[in-house]
């Protein structure tokens, strides 16, 4: 009686088990061909537009941006973010750094350039087309934050804190939903993204194209909607804390090549 | 930029793979927007490859198709060089289109 | 009446994560295939697109379309005057936190 218990018991388990398997290779594979057929180049396309349109009141393109490796150096600037900048005295990332371009080259005012930066699927926001282009010029390069600035350490700790923190209505932290393995939100994986074996493979493909809704949506996105997800409140765009979290993270990733844009659900 | 499209056409053997991105809302007509209201048909109708010059492939779209489109098609007999040009018509009557050669 | 075909490929994940784009890569190897049709038997409206082959074209196509939930995906092919049929089935499923 028991022994043929114990044999269904374990049936089941490995049938379950194979089906998960199955089911896994099978969104592999629906990920692979989204992404192998995605329109995520045309938001390149336009974003190298935008990078070079003058605007503002100084009338002036972002090609003289300093993301890092030199005014206008794009190839593998994004690969190197974020950083340390000696000008401005903080770590910033991509978008961070973008717009104190927008602000200091173009002389465009906080609140003009942030009016809108999270867009729709009418409407991507300036700076999603902007960072899907910069971003592409990194394709192939090694993820290689800075670390040497005391700065950059600064930054990599207090967003390794963040990540365990648990805080707002529901006291809930990254770690929360991204703190197990094996877990899940209705049919997608949640990364445990302190390991790097899983940061690797998502941060080498943000920003993203979400198919879902047909929008681009960047890391400054990602991780501001995940504190609203939690119920905490949201964090200001360009924030110490989202630079932090995602110095966190991309350290976390470091030495994986970076894959350009990704398509994602 | 209104509308961008964009075409990737590489040769692999006398076969070109060729893939073409186009930015397009392909609207089903079933959307509602925030007041409520059915935001209107508006879709990729057909679409032409051509090949030098010459119509190879037609295709016939429904508002079925995904928004932001991207096809891949495979045209014989090409060699590195060759022009492929794609057009698309939508049900407002507008059009677009681009080209690229054979890499 | 349309015969079943073992030489029309359906290359397509048997589960989407998303409904709204649903990858499906498409192959004939009859002779003389002059167009290819795709249907996807639950959507509201099940013609997804048709596509008429000339000289100079390979009779293949991928295409990312629209699948309101799980349903067979369907391919009429016309070839030498005949048509022919296959068809593959995707599961819809809906993935993450936003939706």
């Amino acid at each position: 009686m028991l022994v043929s218990g114990r044999s269904v018991l374990l049936t089941a388990a490995l049938t379950l088990a194979a089906g998960s398997a199955a089911a896994q290779s099978q969104f592999e594979k629906y990920q692979k061909m989204v992404a192998e057929g995605s329109p995520v180049e045309l938001f390149e396309l336009v974003g190298e537009g935008l990078w070079k349109k003058p605007q503002g009141p100084k009338n002036a393109s972002l090609e003289q941006c300093d993301l890092g490796l030199g005014a206008g150096v794009l190839q593998g600037a994004y690969a190197r973010l974020p950083r340390y900048f000696r000008d401005v005295d903080r770590v910033m990332d991509l978008e961070t750094r973008m717009l104190h371009c927008m602000m200091t080259l173009q002389g465009r005012s906080l609140e003009e350039a942030t009016k809108r930066l999270f867009g729709n699927a009418d409407k991507p926001s300036e700076m999603e087309y902007l960072s899907a282009y910069v971003a592409g010029q990194s394709r192939g390069h090694a993820m290689a934050p800075g670390q040497s600035h005391p700065r950059e350490q600064a930054a990599y700790e207090l967003g390794r804190k963040l990540y365990f923190y648990r805080t707002g209505l529901w006291d809930f932290s990254c770690a929360s939903c991204h703190g197990e393995e094996g877990k899940r939100i209705r049919m997608s994986e949640l990364p445990v993204l302190y390991k790097p074996e899983a940061a690797r493979p998502l941060i080498a493909t943000w920003p993203a194209y979400r198919v879902s809704n047909s929008t681009f949506k960047t890391m400054q996105w990602r991780i501001n909607n995940c504190f609203r997800q939690m119920r905490t409140p949201e964090p200001v765009f360009g924030s110490e804390v989202v630079n932090a979290m995602n110095m966190f993270l991309t350290v976390t990733a470091q030495g994986e090549p970076y894959r350009g844009p990704g398509t994602k659900r | 930029m209104a509308d961008p499209m964009k075409i990737r056409a590489t040769l692999k053997g006398d076969l070109a793979d060729v893939r073409v991105l186009m930015g397009h809302p392909m609207e089903t007509g079933q959307r509602k927007d925030g007041a409520g209201k059915p935001i209107p048909l508006h879709f990729i109708q057909e679409v032409t490859v051509k090949l030098n010059g010459k119509t190879v492939i037609e295709g016939q779209i429904s508002q079925a198709i995904s928004r932001n489109p991207v096809f891949s098609f495979r045209v014989k007999g090409a060699k590195s060089g060759d022009k492929v040009e794609i057009s698309w018509l939508d049900n407002k009557g507008d059009t677009n289109r681009t080209e690229a050669a054979i890499a | 009446s349309i015969a079943d075909s073992k030489d029309i490929v359906i290359d397509a994940p048997q589960i989407a994560e998303n409904g709204a784009v649903v990858p499906i890569e498409i192959s004939s190897n009859l002779p003389n295939t002059r167009s290819i049709a795709v249907l996807v038997e639950k959507n509201p409206f099940p013609l997804v697109a048709k596509f008429d082959f000339h000289e100079g074209a390979v009779p293949f196509v991928k295409i990312n379309a629209k699948m309101g939930e799980s349903s067979n995906v369907r391919v009429l092919a016309e070839a030498g005057g005949k048509y022919f049929t296959a068809f593959k089935e995707v599961k819809v499923t809906i993935g993450g936190c936003g939706g």
